[in-house]
């Protein structure tokens, strides 16, 4: 029996472990009611020990490597960049504080604009707090479109946060572990994401080829599809927040298993195979960090002086009205009701001085020049001799306010239909 | 290929390393396979773990140290992936297994054979890989043969620079 296992050791040993490694592997995968087997989307505690151990030990060096490439390559640009750092360092703080003023004021802008949108029954959610992580490591296999970040679970990650850059979505995190994350491309197979045709408005998931491609599945045929059409996120899918560009179309393809169908190929925003700095939508939530609270607070109280300042000026203004000769008769009697009345003209030698506060939006009246001129409203033109009876009448035009500077009305007679012209204005008090 | 007898394959001395190239040299084949593909853009069509492990098995002559390092380089090489582990450790069990099983009869010292070991075995890894995953587990995959087959020549020609600066690490009697 002992020769047995001495003379064929090697093939005992090879069975032995091609078994282990089969069970780990039948224990990995499922099989549907359907027949169709699939991967368990959520590792085992055995499995993640396993992926955690290799991240370990692959992660380190990868982080030195990448530091190192970047300390190499930006070595003498850093020399370059330190000149004039401080002059530059004053503007931008000083830009950096204006900046944080605004943002203040957009950041109250949008939680208002979101309580609005709550109210009107929208479930778009907004991104509030992201976090920037560096792409250090691929998966090492052109058969698994998964890079990892340097960061994880100590940072906050956590699975299926979605990863984004300034041009366009990227990914979804994986696996999270203490100092990195796994990070799911959107060319991935396996991936999936929701999205919209920005035009046609026609939603379909989007996922990987086998060329490393994103493409939009099971979508029917459609003519109005064209390359150059823009993708968006559709935000049913609960990772992607809504609106996030995806890319553009780049391509329609048949469905070569279903006739009626066709495959979108989708030319990426975001830069799948050169990525090195990323966003984590870390939340959706509208958290906002103490800096952005103080903030806020500064704008609040920017507008409450704000708004102080405004009513300042607005009772200066009344004061400065009720000293200044206006439109209006301080001493006036309260309107009556006949006056009030509309259609019912004042009589000459009543007191038709204008109610203080006309009923209804009627236009201000004017008050009768002490001693009108022919640039008194309501004058008529009798400078001139040669004027006729009918130029001679008096214009009435009620709604033309005084505009004529006080001290230098030209020394014009009175018109000789005085008796038509309102009272005196208490302007130009002259002795 | 030049078959040995029994006589000068006792003769033969057994390539002996210091401890830490039997640690850092996987070690960095796995970082490397990793990394790499990231300054590439997506092209990194070679296998360095596959390469490594050639070379140990081949210059041990030992069937188990072939199998054995075939199937932990393979473990962590799906462990950074998101398939299933142990697709790769199949593959590269049988890999090693078969250069440890092979270093006994032939003469590794030859570039020409170590050529045409290494673009069998990697030809063979990526046809056990996909046999392991379509046929055993059932699952779907994207292959491309053609990739495979330049993967399979880039990684004979990173074995012909590879082996000769890792045989300047083994230890001379």
């Amino acid at each position: 029996m002992e020769s047995f296992f001495v003379r064929y050791r090697n093939p005992l040993v090879l069975l032995a472990v091609l078994l282990a490694q089969i069970i780990g592997l039948a224990m990995q995968v499922h099989r549907s009611d359907s027949g169709r087997s699939s991967l368990d989307p959520r590792d085992s505690s055995g499995v993640r020990l396993i992926r955690l151990w290799a991240e370990e030990m692959v992660t380190p060096p990868e982080e030195l490597f990448h530091a190192s490439k970047l300390g190499t390559s930006g070595l003498w640009q850093n020399y370059l960049d330190l000149r004039h750092t401080r002059e530059q360092n004053q503007d931008l703080q000083k830009t950096l504080d204006r900046l944080r003023l605004e943002q203040a004021s957009l950041l109250e802008d949008a939680r208002q604009g979101q309580r609005l949108q709550a109210l009107m029954g929208f479930q778009q959610k907004y991104i509030y707090k992201t976090l920037a992580a560096q792409a250090i490591g691929s998966s090492g296999s052109d058969q698994s479109r998964v890079f990892y970040i340097d960061k994880g679970s100590n940072y906050g990650l956590q699975p299926d946060m979605a990863v984004i850059t300034p041009d366009g979505i990227v990914g979804k995190v994986r696996e999270v572990f203490p100092r990195s994350a796994q990070v799911l491309a959107i060319n991935d197979p396996t991936s999936g994401a929701g999205v919209i045709l920005e035009t046609t408005r026609i939603r379909g998931i989007l996922r990987g080829n086998a060329a490393g491609r994103p493409q939009i599945e099971d979508i029917l045929a459609d003519q109005r599809i064209q390359p150059g059409e823009k993708v968006f996120t559709a935000g049913g899918d609960q990772i992607f927040p809504r609106g996030l560009p995806v890319g553009v179309v780049e391509k329609v393809v048949r469905d070569p298993d279903r006739d009626s169908y066709i495959d979108v190929i989708v030319k990426p925003a975001a830069h799948l195979d050169r990525l090195d700095e990323v966003l984590v939508i870390t939340s959706v939530e509208p958290h906002f960090s103490p800096e952005e609270q103080q903030d806020l607070a500064t704008s609040e109280a920017l507008k409450g002086a704000e708004v102080e300042t405004i009513k300042e000026q607005q009772k200066a203004s009344q004061i400065m009205a009720e000293k200044l000769p206006g439109l209006t008769e301080p001493n006036a009697p309260a309107a009556t009701p006949a006056a009030a009345t509309p259609g019912q003209a004042a009589k000459p030698g009543q007191n038709q001085a204008a109610p203080a506060t006309p009923p209804g939006p009627q236009a201000p009246k004017l008050l009768p020049a002490r001693r009108p001129d022919r640039f008194t409203p309501g004058a008529a033109p009798s400078a001139t001799p040669t004027a006729s009876p009918a130029e001679a009448k008096p214009k009435t035009r009620p709604q033309t306010p005084a505009t004529a500077a006080p001290g230098k009305q030209p020394a014009a007679k009175p018109a000789s239909k005085s008796e038509s012209r309102p009272s005196q204005p208490e302007r130009n008090p002259e002795p | 290929m030049t078959v040995l007898d029994a006589d000068y394959r006792r003769d033969m001395g057994i390539s002996r390393f210091p401890v830490l190239v039997y640690v850092l040299t996987p070690l960095a084949a796995l970082v490397l396979q990793a990394w790499l593909p990231r300054l590439l853009y997506g092209y990194a069509w070679f296998d360095l773990p596959l390469v490594v492990t050639v070379y140990f098995a081949l210059a041990r002559r030992n069937a188990i140290q072939g199998t054995l390092m075939g199937a932990g380089l393979g473990i962590f090489q799906d462990a950074l992936t998101h398939h299933a582990i142990g697709v790769n450790g199949v593959a590269k069990t049988i890999a090693g297994f078969l250069a440890g099983s092979m270093g006994v009869r032939i003469d590794v010292e030859d570039h020409t054979v170590r050529l045409i070991v290494t673009f069998v075995l990697s030809l063979l890894s990526s046809a056990i890989y996909f046999l392991v995953y379509r046929i055993l587990l059932g699952l779907e995959l994207d292959w491309s043969w053609l990739v495979e087959l330049i993967k399979a020549v880039v990684n004979s020609l990173i074995a012909l620079v590879l082996f000769h600066l890792l045989d300047r690490l083994q230890i001379r009697d």
